[in-house]
């Protein structure tokens, strides 16, 4: 299939960007969007044009590496898929496709269709951990049961792949999803409640200082996610807030 | 030169307690003194920057992608092996230790695999108590499954995403120090050098991807956990990025690479489609728990197959091949990986394969759903359940145990794997070779440590599924954090290393010269991906599933003849000062170029076959792997002296005193 294409081009962060128009002829159907954006990257070079730089690694879905905006959604049309594995047989020949980068106040544009998500990162940091040490002397594993519905629960919120589409899906470029599947993950295993109540303030916290906007109640978000996290996790990281700035110690 | 494995003496099953016993160890006072520098952040990097950091170390994390929540390791599937014996099933640390060795074709050190064995059970605790989410049995306590190569169930896991949760956890621990300040993270950096001072290594010259500048980075030891090299094939399971360009630049600064031909070939990926494509993606292993794998008996049926003329339900049993069934009765569809990507290949070889390219054999459920439904139909007391009824209520059990892996099939694809077979076919997936190390995983070079996919030590020639979290989680929480302490222990007095030192200088200006070399040529003819395309298609035909002496030496005539070329004509865009991804991957594959030269070496000089390895001089009458122990028993370790292909083999002899060499035997 033939395909024109209207690509975001931007030196680097402090620079001004705009779309750029592109033709790719002869696309196979079966090659996924960043196999199609390979092809345009190979034309450019061999023209001595610079290529389009984006993010992509293990291009399976899991690494959530890659992003673009596509055609005005994150990750493209196909619902529960990330841009590596949506595959071309989705549009059709003579389309016109916009890429642009995920677009957040606290995810900078560094180039082209790559974006800064370090911020995701420092929100981890925060508190996204159970704090054990290692050593050969924890518990042994079977030792607490956990029931398998919690267990699987806590499993769908930990499937995140941190890849940013929800902030890039919501108006408010809230991370609310993202913080949320990680309190939900630790607050539902026994292991995560010892420090359940820092964990969320100080997450969202920090999620608030790096510029994400608030919940827009819109659900985007959810809808938009590669890997189906879903809405209920906010509502529970909200109850797990309010429970702790009720009753925290600090 | 001579490699001392450095072994403790006694008993096998005493060797590792005697030596953390007797290891040296830094007091916490010095160690705050002390900086370690870890290259890669996927399960080995990450748990042992995490475990360094928390024993009081300052640790520097290095990797190239945005986050270190992305490493390879995040793609690992089907589970991770451990000897706890929860199932009942006489598994034990013996037995995980026999079956690794015997899995690898008798080519690894019994005492580091012996101990990865012993160490295993405590790694499951460890994610357990950071939160990793298991999967349960309904009493809440863990479930196990089974992988190839074994009978017994030892593996862990998460639906078909252990690895992410396994490095979801790492990371969780790596985050923890990078927010108390005891890691300093350089994400989006690349590692382009080792610097080495009086023959320790001392350091590392790195580059920033987001603005091109080249900086130096000192440390008392550096340690390289930065995967494997899987992608010199171009196509394979690796991500994008994996590349081989640390363990490659730690070896041209004298650390020895062992056994480089040794390259996992995975049975189950889904095949190639076309010339698009950008690399292969695998179907996990344990599919095979509950896939049957099979081609049609008739070579006429395999034709009108290929021709889309015939369906593949519309074969009825006695038409199908049931090949691995019929070869290895005993083991059937979970023989190790090796032996059952050979067969996929014989068959379609042979003409039997079921695709348009005539590489790909059927993996089908049908018998697991009817299984499973027929089960399912018993609990939920459904007497005479219908034929739907059996095939709905078994499509949900196979949905809730691959769910995800079909989805992905599928979307892939572009069929549905719960109505039709799967089609797969082998694909690069795993190199056991990698850094030469000892017993405390330092590799020859004093101060440079190696650890997980990197190193060669615990394989052999073939790795068995579910044992690369394993080894990547029990070298970083289980294993550095107390040899490590033997070398440092005597650097407490060495103090802050200074960059200033002549031999970063020059490091640094070997380094930018590259770039330049690569960025201003006069003649610019092809992409970087041409190369790299070119140099993956010498590989797999030369290098690949099976090989041959002569193979071998027009692919190393090939490589070096490519490699001229490269370095002649590349067309490499941009500018050093910007973010230039073309840039950063011309500088992994000229590495590429060097190391396939050398894994073809390899491959000619180990007349035998063992394990992934597989040479078509070597092979008995029907066909299966020929080891020559007597001629081969040893590990093959690389001295660089300028051209990969003139590089000085030192060879470890390999003594085994706790199990008996036998010709492997799956049938």
């Amino acid at each position: 299939m033939d395909l024109k294409l209207k690509v975001w081009r931007q030196a680097n962060t402090e620079s001004k960007g705009s779309l750029k128009d592109y033709q790719v002829k002869d696309v196979s159907a079966d090659s996924s969007f960043l196999e199609m954006m390979d092809q345009l990257n190979e034309e450019l070079i061999d023209k001595g044009d610079d290529p389009v730089a984006f993010d992509h690694d293990c291009r399976e879905g899991i690494c959530g590496m890659c992003s673009m905006h596509i055609n005005g959604e994150p990750h493209g049309p196909e619902t529960g898929t990330t841009t590596c594995q949506l595959h071309m047989r989705k549009f059709k020949d003579g389309d016109t496709i916009y890429v642009e980068p995920f677009r957040a106040k606290a995810f900078p544009v560094l180039k082209d269709l790559a974006v800064d998500r370090a911020a995701f990162d420092r929100v981890i940091q925060a508190g996204g951990f159970v704090s054990v040490n290692t050593s050969g002397n924890t518990l042994d594993a079977n030792a607490i049961p956990v029931p398998k519905s919690d267990a699987d629960a806590a499993f769908n919120a930990a499937t995140c792949i941190g890849c940013g589409a929800c902030v890039a899906a919501c108006p408010n470029a809230s991370a609310m999803l993202f913080v949320s599947a990680k309190v939900s993950q630790l607050a539902l295993l026994p292991q995560g409640k010892v420090e359940a109540k820092d964990r969320v303030e100080n997450m969202v916290n920090q999620m608030d200082l790096e510029g994400f906007g608030n919940c827009s109640n819109v659900g985007a978000c959810a809808e938009e996610c590669p890997v189906g996290i879903s809405l209920e996790n906010i509502a529970r990281l909200n109850r797990e807030y309010l429970g702790a700035s009720l009753t925290a110690s600090k | 030169m001579k490699l001392d494995s450095r072994t403790p003496e006694g008993p096998l099953e005493k060797k590792w307690q005697n030596h953390k016993a007797n290891i040296r160890l830094v007091n916490p006072a010095n160690k705050r003194n002390i900086d370690v520098i870890i290259i890669g952040t996927g399960l080995a990097g990450s748990s042992a920057a995490a475990s360094l950091a928390e024993m009081g170390y300052n640790v520097k994390a290095f990797c190239f992608q945005d986050s270190p929540r992305r490493a390879h390791s995040i793609a690992a599937q089907g589970g991770i092996n451990a000897a706890k014996n929860y199932q009942n099933d006489g598994d034990s640390v013996y037995r995980l230790f026999y079956d690794t060795i015997k899995g690898g074709d008798y080519r690894s050190r019994e005492a580091n695999v012996y101990r990865l064995a012993e160490v295993s059970a405590n790694i499951i605790d460890q994610a357990v108590a950071q939160g990793v989410p298991f999967a349960r049995e309904y009493g809440g306590n863990l479930d196990n499954r089974s992988f190839g190569g074994v009978q017994v169930s030892r593996t862990f896991y998460a639906k078909g995403q252990t690895g992410q949760q396994l490095l979801l956890g790492a990371y969780s621990a790596l985050s923890r120090q990078i927010s108390k300040g005891k890691v300093k993270l350089y994400n989006r950096h690349e590692m382009l050098d080792v610097v080495t001072v009086d023959g320790k290594a001392r350091g590392i010259i790195a580059k920033n991807l987001v603005n091109g500048k080249v900086e130096r980075f000192g440390a008392h030891a550096v340690v390289i956990a930065s995967g494997g090299y899987g992608n010199v094939f171009y196509l394979s399971t690796n991500a994008m990025g994996s590349n081989g360009s640390a363990a490659w630049k730690a070896h041209k600064k004298g650390a020895a690479f062992s056994n480089p031909c040794f390259t996992q070939i995975h049975p189950t990926c889904i095949p190639v489609s076309g010339s698009h494509q950008s690399k292969l993606t695998l179907m996990s292993e344990s599919l095979r728990n509950d896939g049957r794998i099979w081609v049609p008996k008739d070579l006429k049926d395999a034709e009108a197959i290929r021709e889309g003329k015939l369906k593949p339900t519309d074969l009825s049993e006695e038409k199908r091949d049931y090949y691995l069934e019929r070869r290895y009765p005993s083991f059937g569809n979970l023989v190790p990986r090796d032996v059952a990507s050979r067969a996929a290949k014989e068959r379609c070889d042979e003409g039997f394969g079921v695709n348009k390219t005539g590489e790909a054999v059927y993996l089908d459920f049908a018998a697991a759903i009817e299984r499973y439904g027929k089960t399912e139909a018993t609990i939920q007391g459904i007497d005479n359940p219908s034929k739907e009824q059996v095939k709905e209520l078994g499509t949900q059990v196979v949905e809730a145990k691959y769910g995800n892996l079909f989805a992905m099939y599928e979307k892939i694809v572009d069929d549905n794997p719960y109505q039709t077979p799967m089609m797969i076919y082998p694909a690069v997936h795993y190199t056991m070779g990698g850094l030469w190390v000892d017993y405390n995983l330092m590799t020859n070079v004093p101060g440079l440590f190696a650890l997980g996919e990197a190193n060669f030590s615990d394989h052999g020639a073939n790795r068995l599924g579910a044992s690369a979290l394993m080894q990547g989680l029990a070298d970083g929480y289980f294993v550095i954090p107390y040899t490590i302490g033997d070398y440092l222990s005597e650097e407490i007095r060495t103090g802050e290393i200074d960059t200033n030192q002549e031999a970063f200088a020059k490091a640094e200006s070997e380094v930018k010269e590259t770039i330049d070399t690569l960025l201003n040529k006069t003649t610019k003819k092809h992409s970087v991906d041409h190369y790299h395309r070119a140099l993956g298609k010498i590989m797999w035909d030369k290098c690949g599933m099976a090989r041959n002496a002569q193979g071998l030496q027009e692919g190393i005539k090939e490589i070096s003849a490519l490699r001229a070329d490269f370095w002649a004509s590349v067309r490499v865009p941009g500018t050093k000062n910007e973010m230039n991804p073309e840039l950063d991957k011309a500088m992994r594959v000229a590495d590429f170029m060097e190391l396939g030269e050398l894994m073809c070496k390899d491959a000619l000089e180990r007349e035998e076959s063992c394990g992934g390895h597989f040479r078509e001089e070597f092979q008995t009458e029907e066909g299966e792997a020929l080891r020559r122990d007597e001629e081969f028993a040893f590990v093959s370790s690389w001295q660089y002296t300028g051209n990969p292909s003139e590089a000085e083999l030192i060879k470890e002899d390999l003594v085994f005193e706790n199990v008996e060499l036998k010709t492997r035997s799956y049938k």
